[in-house]
């Protein structure tokens, strides 16, 4: 197996969405080519980081307040009527 | 290597009954579902108009907007699926209000394969994100995830943030699995590149020793 099909599926590797003899040929890959190795250890480390950071969380107060807001205008829609709703 | 673990379902035993229940006009019901999916679309309201306001706006309209068409929702697919289409449907509609100069869409294709092969193969430390404080590193990684293409942002952030499913990603952004596959290893590969300048092992690739760590560029990258 070349570097190339290695990263071809990199993806369906990482997410485990291989059968078993495509797994052993990669992991045949990986335990001889540290390149690509890395590029697979640190691809994933990548995922689990983006994964757990605390980006674009929705603060409480403004989390209330586009709640209420949205509701209010839930019930006005259903007071105009099926047709609104 | 062990494989990257997917995000644990949220429950939906109930949220068929929750969806019937709104459907019926039973407002409380639906927010309960308002409450268990407003920071989902906040966050990828926001990952993709890059923009505060405009992330708030697409939250009260994709929600509005399928409170007034749930009978439309037939129940094939996760309600979660079907309102993220919605509110990533919103989100577009208003970057392109925004930045009317660059036509945005789903089905824009980057360069070739070669702008995602990996250059960069320096190893990172072992704990990369604790060579920052917790308001760098969130800077280095919103920087990076907006250098990216909008359809693989779009792509990455559905999969790998959000935890949807490989079919669930294409149902939201009406792409092939194929294109979802695509998309996303060259998101991946892209990021992992791209923070590799920031997260590499000190003694750099090239025997060259780094003085200090790479500093995030000073901006504006919390809209």
């Amino acid at each position: 197996m070349k570097c190339k099909e290695f990263l071809s599926e990199l993806t369906n590797y990482l997410d485990g969405a291989i059968d078993e003899r495509t797994k052993a040929e990669l992991d045949d890959h990986l335990a001889w080519c540290h390149n690509c190795y890395v590029v697979c250890d640190t691809t994933k480390k990548t995922i689990e980081i983006y994964r757990d950071s605390q980006l674009y969380e929705l603060p409480e107060d403004l989390r209330t307040r586009l709640r209420t807001a949205i509701v209010s205008k839930c019930h006005a829609r259903k007071k105009a009527g099926p047709e609104h709703v | 290597m062990t494989t990257i673990q997917p995000k644990v379902d949220t429950p939906v035993t109930d949220e068929l009954a929750l969806v019937q229940a709104a459907k019926g006009g039973d407002v409380e019901a639906f927010e309960q579902l308002v409450r268990r999916y407003d920071r989902n679309v906040f966050r990828i309201a926001q990952h993709i108009t890059q923009n505060r306001e405009d992330a708030e706006d697409v939250v009260q309209d994709a929600f509005l907007k399928a409170y007034s068409n749930l009978h439309q929702f037939q129940g094939q697919s996760k309600f979660y699926t079907w309102l993220v289409r919605i509110a990533v449907n919103e989100a577009l509609m208003r970057l392109r209000r925004r930045r009317p100069e660059r036509m945005v869409s789903l089905d824009e294709e980057v360069k070739t394969e070669e702008d995602s092969l990996p250059r960069e193969v320096a190893d990172w430390s072992p704990n990369p994100e604790q060579q920052y404080n917790q308001a760098e590193l969130r800077e280095i990684l919103t920087r990076t995830i907006q250098g990216l293409p909008a359809s693989f942002r779009m792509v990455f952030v559905l999969r790998d943030v959000e935890g949807l499913s490989t079919e669930e990603t294409a149902e939201a952004l009406d792409l092939s699995i194929p294109a979802v596959k695509s998309r996303l290893l060259r998101a991946r590969l892209q990021l992992r590149e791209r923070l590799s300048r920031f997260f590499q092992r000190r003694e750099g690739a090239n025997g060259k020793q780094k003085d200090e760590k790479e500093k995030p560029d000073p901006g504006d990258a919390n809209q």
